[in-house]
């Protein structure tokens, strides 16, 4: 009696096998590391690690390893973080055109073991640091910019058919074109049925104009939306890859939010500037006939628009823009060889070139100026609901004279200061948003709370599952060694789990791991409370204990099943922390009903199973 | 063999023969009145809602040397950020920051002002442990997604107890659980302790614990229903939950301990989680034998209840294997 056939004790000492063979990456220090990747205009070849490895020994600093990294990356491992520091110099130094870098930390596994995809487990932010972001999308703003668009389209389409309109205006989220008789507005409706095919139109009198009335359909509005998400994700990431941070992770939330975690990461302020940032250069013309005084009181020339410069002074530009930061293909920091000021080094397309090209030839000697635009955005409270404002900022940030024609590649100073420069070569680089973003939530946690937060779970947990290993020891003797022994697996499975799914580990992880530690004993408190009950009621030792894991089963089932319910409702509700303890109740609660019914029924069977007994110390 | 199998029985729990059923009008009299108490006290003194629910921005700073709150208190003051509260967090060099959501301002960007002004002030012998920053838009979601958790959860189990069980079972079920939710929130807003996430989720945990312990005594009554020939209803439920009782003892005594090791040292960001759950665990047990059996009881359940076929079909399987 209460014997397990072989192969069930195979199998479960084989689950177990498996499990420390899982948990074990976790046993492994970590290496500060520097991640490797390739600026904008290079790559990463075959010599890449070969000039990294030319220049650390250059520099001296001492290294472990150059290995390739998967997204066409390479990694270089440390003994120390004093030498990682030193080596991400040493690289800055000398190959800051072609790589960029990024401080990180990798598991010191060994080879065998990263070759066939071990890992340890994944930390949230909370327990290794980091910024966590909630982004939201304005899409309001989004379908206004293209409702703007189609007006300006359409006008421009209207004109060149020459079909006569007395206006077109914007009524909430139609367009409104009026004329002055039914055969303008038939061929306009001709027109915009071949043209504006995604426009839903409408025709209607009043008195005696004659109205169209075009609106965005449903289906259109989506994917306007869909694509100013989709755009602002790529943005984001452009921007974050640029910045230099290790194992970034952009992912979209629901409808009109983005959830940017950056690991590690240093200068919140600075990342949130640039995440949010949108601004862009403009390239105009100077209106050096209009009289900027008259301009100040109001009259203004017609084709020109009223500028500042950076010091306050008014400046009157062309209205004709030449160049747009939509037309930059590239842009880098640097310094001017003269005068030394910061300066952005500007690349454009070949359209904006040729434009470029075009006007500076026939404006030699005339001055031009670049403008500074960033929208800035602010909430105010209005009557309890929060409500956006968003100002459009423009500077004029350097007046020069042209002093000969040029296209594709030039310089723009002016900037305030080298980060400024950076930032705005930056900004350029990985292109504009598509809409208006704003941070609604963010979770920053520096590196030593981090460290605080595991040290304290690592502590919790040791002393909680010492207290529940001792008592169940003295209060069920043999048996409740059996059952610390089994909790002590299932807290392997635990991580062997986590481990193997990289899901992430976050500090109500760990709390979720602590009460599945004083949970996962009570099925084998059910269990052993059952052998005394059939004890006490007169039954055999080895009867007793068939009976109690027997009628103890459908209970545990039960009870665990219920627990599961409630783990489910939180993971699908909750969001970042809350999802986080789901999880690892999800998994504590399903390991515990393994361990506990097979892992120790199998133990239980090993020791007493098969024997004559007379005496149960339970 | 029967003479000579033999238990310890000094180290044991056993059956006390107490009579738990006789004093449930006292009972019904002692969870009314704090059930009400707790009621009245949300209604009208409401939560000490966290920044998760209100919005606003929470920035935890480290300095190496003990600080003074009035000098922090002041230099913000000057600089345009009135009406934050500070306080120590762990050590007099660990504070922490709040500031109300402001008006007219970005407030994503509030955080990093404060802590350039403090870190400038302390001449950068400061380090930014923690910001937390939730806009009002998202606070508000996350109070409606928290309260719809709660009622899923509840009606998910109010399935599946009925189907495991009977009807009576699962009425006795969730009104012991919204009786274990009330007492522990109520608990949160007449202590006015913090109510954050972690909190939410602790009390998402107290269901799926309480439902556990009920469904044990559950599970005894419907079993001793069949067994017993004799007896009547009130005196075999004692009987189940006499015979449950240390094992009701014993797992919520384990799950206290690990619980009681969270609290005191798993750190302020969890101690909010670690108490709803420690509150939650004695008033689940609790309602388990008061409210939970009690209520199968005034819902007249009869031994014939238990024993017809569509009860029997599911439950019997799973007990009568062999």
């Amino acid at each position: 009696m209460n014997r397990y056939p072989l192969w069930k004790n195979l199998l479960i000492l084989s689950v177990i096998l498996v499990s420390l063979f899982l948990a074990l990456p976790n046993l492994y220090s970590q290496d500060p590391s520097i991640e490797i990747s390739a600026a904008r205009g290079s790559t990463i070849t075959d010599s890449s690690s070969g000039e990294i490895r030319a220049a650390l020994e250059n520099a001296k600093v001492p290294f472990k390893d150059i290995e390739p990294r998967e997204g066409d990356k390479l990694l270089v491992r440390f003994a120390k973080p004093g030498e990682q520091l030193k080596g991400q110099e040493a690289i800055e130094r000398t190959l800051s055109e072609r790589y960029r870098t990024a401080l990180t930390q990798v598991a010191d596994l060994p080879g065998w073991m990263r070759a066939i995809g071990l890992n340890q487990m994944a930390l949230g932010l909370d327990l290794r640091g980091g910024i966590h972001v909630v982004i939201d999308v304005d899409m309001e703003a989004a379908l206004d910019q293209a409702l703007e668009r189609y007006i300006g389209d359409l006008r421009s389409q209207l004109r060149e058919a020459k079909i006569r309109y007395l206006t077109v205006t914007r009524d909430g989220g139609n367009i409104k074109v009026k004329f002055s008789d039914a055969d303008s507005r038939a061929a306009a409706e001709k027109l915009l049925s071949r043209e504006f095919r995604n426009l839903q139109v409408q025709s209607s009198e009043s008195g005696s104009t004659f109205e169209l009335q075009a609106s965005l359909p449903e289906t259109e509005q989506k994917e306007i939306k869909d694509f100013a998400l989709q755009q602002n994700i790529t943005t984001l990431r452009n921007r974050v890859n640029a910045l230099g941070v290790a194992e970034p992770s952009i992912a979209r939330q629901g409808d009109r939010r983005i959830v940017v975690e950056l690991p590690g990461a240093q200068d919140p302020g600075r990342l949130k500037d640039i995440l949010g940032a949108t601004a862009t250069l403009e390239y105009r013309l100077v209106d050096t006939e209009g009289s900027v005084a008259d301009a100040v009181a109001g009259r203004v020339p017609v084709g020109s628009k009223l500028y500042y410069e950076r010091d306050g002074t008014p400046i009157l530009l062309k209205r004709r823009v030449i160049v747009t930061g939509d037309q930059i293909t590239d842009a880098s920091a640097g310094f001017d060889n003269q005068s030394g000021t910061p300066t952005v080094f500007v690349n454009l397309d070949g359209q904006g070139a040729r434009r470029m090209r075009n006007v500076t030839t026939e404006n030699v000697g005339k001055p031009m100026a670049v403008v500074f635009i960033e929208n800035r955005t602010t909430t105010k409270m209005v009557n309890g609901e929060p409500v956006k404002n968003t100002r459009k900022v423009e500077e004029v940030i350097s007046v020069a004279n042209i002093r000969e024609p040029f296209g594709r590649r030039f310089q723009t100073t002016g900037l305030d200061s080298s980060e400024e420069a950076h930032n705005t070569a930056l900004l350029l680089r990985s292109g504009a948003l598509a809409a208006p973003i704003q941070i609604v939530e963010e979770r920053t946690i520096g590196p030593s709370l981090g460290q605080d937060n595991i040290d304290q779970g690592f502590f919790s947990v040791m002393v909680g599952l010492a207290m529940v290993v001792g008592f169940m020891a003295l209060y069920y003797r043999k048996f409740g060694l059996i059952a610390d022994l089994v909790l002590v697996v299932n807290l392997v499975m635990i991580i062997a789990i986590l481990s193997m799914l990289q899901a992430t580990l976050t500090l109500p992880g760990i709390a979720g791991i602590v009460l599945t530690v004083g949970m996962a004993v009570d099925a084998n408190v059910l269990i052993f409370e059952r052998i005394r009950e059939e004890i006490r009621n007169g039954n055999s030792p080895q009867a007793s204990i068939h009976a109690g894991y027997d009628k103890a089963l459908s209970t545990i089932v039960d009870a665990n099943v219920t627990t599961l319910i409630a783990a489910v409702v939180l993971f699908s509700f909750g969001t970042g922390p809350v999802k986080g303890f789901a999880v690892t109740l999800f998994i504590g609660i399903v390991t515990s009903m393994f361990t506990a019914i097979l892992g120790s029924r199998a133990l239980v069977n090993l020791i007493y199973g098969g024997k004559r007994l007379n005496k149960l110390y339970i | 063999m029967k003479s000579q199998s033999t238990v310890k029985t000094k180290r044991t729990i056993n059956d006390f023969g107490i009579d738990f059923l006789g004093k449930r009008k006292f009972a019904a009299i002692v969870s009314g009145t704090a059930l009400v108490i707790c009621l009245l006290s949300i209604l009208f003194r409401g939560f000490d809602f966290g920044l998760d629910f209100t919005g606003g921005t929470v920035i935890e700073l480290g300095y190496q040397e003990p600080v003074e709150l009035s000098e922090i208190h002041q230099s913000l003051e000057s600089q345009g950020f009135p009406g934050t509260t500070i306080q120590y967090f762990g050590s007099n060099r660990d504070i922490l920051i709040r500031l109300a959501p402001q008006e007219e301002k970005d407030s994503s960007k509030q955080s990093d002002r404060v802590f350039r002004i403090l870190s400038q002030e302390a001449k950068g012998q400061v380090e930014l442990r923690r910001v937390e920053f939730v806009g009002p838009q998202v606070g508000e979601e996350l109070r409606e997604q928290g309260g719809l958790a709660v009622l899923f959860s509840l009606i998910g189990i109010l399935i599946y107890v009925a189907l495991r069980f009977e009807w009576r079972f699962a009425v006795g079920a969730v009104v012991a659980l919204v009786h274990d939710v009330l007492f522990t929130v109520g608990i949160f807003s007449i202590f006015q302790i913090q109510f954050d996430l972690t909190v939410l989720a602790a009390v998402l945990a107290v269901i799926g614990y309480s439902l556990n312990d009920t469904i044990v005594i559950f599970d005894r009554i419907r079993e001793n229903f069949r067994r017993m020939r004799k007896g009547t209803v009130m005196e075999i439920t004692n009987n189940s939950i006499n015979q449950t009782l240390s094992r009701t003892i014993v797992t919520s005594g384990t799950t206290l301990l690990v619980l009681f090791a969270l609290y005191l040292f798993g750190g302020e960001a969890i101690s909010g989680f670690s108490l709803a759950l420690i509150v939650g665990i004695f008033v689940g047990t609790y309602s388990t034998i008061y409210v939970a059996t009690a209520i199968v009881i005034w819902l007249g359940l009869t031994k014939a209840d238990l024993l017809p076929v569509p009860v029997k079909k599911e439950g019997a399987e799973l007990d009568s294997m062999p």
